[in-house]
């Protein structure tokens, strides 16, 4: 029966997990679906969101006032960063978008450590969880972690009420339609300016809940925390099929369980309860998957990244290749 | 310069006069006499260089070199084929991970790396001819080796991809390689600092495989290779329609400039005799893309140009940090002007042009290429 409970508390954990890396993901799709730009700075509004809380939460500023404060002030470093950086550089080839991306999420995490230095803060700071986000939810026997039932309902209501968005408002409508051809949409009578300024704004909002998350998770905050996250994201974009929405949503849920099953495996022979499998088996298990492999996991993950870019760079729910004439 | 000009062709702007046209003349016309005027040039300085109380200019102009491989190296990669590589520092660390391997002596290995595997701990690369260290030159020789077969088997797979694709799947090698530094302890302590390297690096040895790789990454762009680079960047669609592969001149393009900088790797740790995988990462990544924007994607030197520029800067930035206390402010402001750069020259400095030594000594007129 421990087996049982282990492998459904692993499942939590590959949802909540997935769900971060949900959010992040439809942030980054979004951008990609209408642009055609991969922004790299999106892990860094994570990380200003996890500062911002971190602030926040020192001054003792209530769970519910400080999601608001953050929600907006990513809202706004975002919004400013597709202004002054992203909207020049429009229409530019794929490399320039890319290195512009680079730049700004170099300026985003050197302002911070600038400004970390500034208040005498070290580097690295432990992150002030509030209480509610701490301990354990027991369901009968299996007890989860109180923080991934958050993140998973979290990141469930806020893509719920995204697909709602995206489907059934006039905004939302529209801006699929920039996403499935700019000039046209422009033609239709679409402002895209302010379509592609919603998409980050949306983009952002669902960085800083992930940031908040993300930061309670790892326990302590640093100006580089978003740079794994988003490639993580990217990833789990990837796996769904760059630019679609719903594919970032699946992506990320699968990057999760990927993840979780690369976490769990290695060192899986030394814990299976004596009498599940035979001896020779288990040695076998052992030998094939020594826990020292654990170390190994976001390797595997980009190996992963790599083989889907080469035999469905579309995703698991795109469609099938088309190369564009331009 | 008139070469800076945006506009092609424009009749000389400022073009560079000679002061004195009569005597060196007949010199000045003469492209390998200045090319080798300015190999002699370089050599007389390195040698005022290595007077006593110079240790500050010496690390630097050292450093100065290892860019610039680096910067040529990936311009060749991804300025010439387009195809953005932003794995390249993953290269460098194998370079120097495998070459600081080798040369390290067999008493302080046994004790430094005691996991090693037998045949490795039995290798070592630390023997002299005479006074110079041929054991080093091999061994950076084999490990560059390596680098380019792991480059070889890399490419295959990544140089199929374009746009922002193989920009981030080789970043996901970068990685990797990071992933495979940190839990490898045998070979590389992990995420311990490993040190104990023997200095053997110094301005000679940088400058030659600087001048090697300036040499070989312009002889590539003028041959039919690198015509075959630039055609499918440019379009790859014409340049299979008129009978072009895709994929041999991107893969050549790839495990040469992984070659060099696998040994700018190796001659970076052994003039900095310690070093973790950390080093090699993001940050570096980052300034080695700067200078090579700066420079001109696909001019060769442009990269020089570019490299000379931000190290410059770089280092009156750091100085200015030092003071201020602004740590951070160096990299928001070479990321402003990566930025300022992209808007406004999208080409960098030269494009894709070259400034031509012999053409700066030429009076008037635009000379034939």
């Amino acid at each position: 029966m421990t087996m049982v409970y282990y492998a459904i508390q692993q499942t939590v954990n590959a949802l909540s997990i997935g769900s971060l890396y949900a959010l992040m993901a439809v942030g980054l799709a979004m951008v990609f679906s209408i642009l055609r730009l991969i922004n790299f700075a999106h892990g860094d509004l994570m990380m200003i969101a996890a500062y911002l809380a971190a602030f926040a939460l020192f001054a003792n500023v209530p769970l519910g006032l400080t999601v608001i404060f953050i929600i907006a002030g990513t809202v706004i470093v975002g919004l400013l960063m597709e202004r002054i950086a992203y909207r020049p550089i429009r229409g530019a080839p794929d490399v320039a978008t890319l290195l512009t991306s680079l730049a700004v999420a170099q300026i985003l995490q050197n302002g911070m450590l600038l400004t970390t230095r500034f208040l005498g803060q070290p580097i690295q700071i432990a992150f002030p969880t509030p209480a509610v986000l701490n301990g354990v939810v027991a369901f009968g026997p299996i007890t989860v972690p109180r923080l991934n039932v958050v993140s998973l309902a979290v990141g469930f209501i806020a893509l719920v009420s995204l697909s709602f968005f995206v489907t059934r408002t006039v905004p939302g409508l529209s801006m699929r339609a920039a996403a499935e051809d700019l000039t046209a949409a422009q033609l239709m009578g679409i402002n895209i300016n302010r379509i592609i300024a919603l998409a980050f704004a949306i983009g952002s909002g669902l960085a800083a809940i992930a940031g908040l998350l993300f930061a309670v998770q790892a326990g302590q905050i640093n100006p580089y925390m978003g740079f794994t996250p988003v490639l993580k994201a990217f990833i789990a974009a990837v796996i769904g099929g760059f630019g679609s929405i719903a594919g970032a949503v699946v992506g990320g849920f699968v990057l999760g369980a990927l993840e979780v099953l690369l976490t769990a495996l290695p060192g899986i022979g030394d814990i299976l309860p004596p009498g599940m499998v035979s001896p020779s088996t288990q040695a076998l298990i052992q030998q094939w998957l020594p826990s020292s492999l654990t170390g190994y996991r976001d390797a595997f993950v980009f190996v992963a990244l790599i083989l889907m870019l080469l035999f469905r760079p579309n995703g698991i729910l795109g469609r099938p290749d088309r190369e564009e004439m331009r | 310069m008139s070469t800076l000009d945006d506009r092609p062709a424009s009749p000389a702007v400022g073009e560079a006069q000679p002061a004195n046209p009569g005597g060196v003349a007949a010199l000045t016309q003469s492209p390998v006499a200045i090319r080798l005027g300015a190999i002699l040039l370089l050599a007389v300085g390195l040698t005022l260089l290595q007077l006593p109380g110079r240790a500050f200019w010496q690390g630097f102009v050292i450093n100065l070199g290892i860019f610039m491989i680096l910067v040529l190296s990936l311009n060749l990669a991804s300025g010439f084929t387009g195809v953005f590589s932003l794995g390249h520092i993953g290269f460098m660390a194998l370079g120097a991970y495998g070459s600081a391997i080798l040369t390290l002596p067999l008493a302080k290995k046994a004790d430094y790396l005691p996991n090693l595997p037998a045949w490795l701990a039995a290798v070592h690369f630390d023997f002299y001819l005479g006074p110079f260290p041929l054991g080093f030159l091999l061994a950076t020789l084999l490990a560059a080796g390596l680098v380019a077969g792991v480059a070889l088997l890399v490419g295959l797979v990544l140089m199929r991809l374009s746009g922002h694709f193989v920009a981030v799947a080789t970043l996901g090698f970068l990685v990797i390689v990071r992933v495979i530094l940190f839990n490898a302890d045998n070979f590389t302590r992990g995420s311990r600092t490993f040190s104990n390297v023997t200095p053997y690096t110094g301005l000679w040895w940088v400058w030659c495989w600087a001048i090697l790789t300036l040499y070989v990454v312009w002889r590539l762009k003028y041959s039919a290779y690198g015509r075959a680079m630039f055609a499918q960047r440019e379009d790859s669609l014409a340049a299979q329609a008129i009978g072009l592969a895709i994929l041999p001149p991107r893969l050549l393009a790839f495990v040469v400039s992984a070659f060099f900088t696998a040994v700018a790797g190796s001659l970076y740790a052994h003039f900095i005799t310690s070093f973790s995988p950390t080093v090699f990462y993001f940050d570096l990544t980052f300034r080695v893309i700067t200078m090579l924007i700066v420079g001109g994607l696909g001019s060769v030197s442009g990269s020089v140009l570019g490299t000379v520029a931000i190290m410059a800067l770089a280092e009156a930035l750091r100085r200015l940090e030092d003071v201020t206390l602004l740590y951070g402010m160096s990299q928001i402001t070479l990321a402003v002007i990566l930025i300022v750069i992209i808007i406004y020259r999208p080409n960098g400095l030269l494009g894709r042009r070259e400034i031509v030594l012999a053409r700066l000594f030429r009076k008037g007129g635009e000379p034939s290429p």
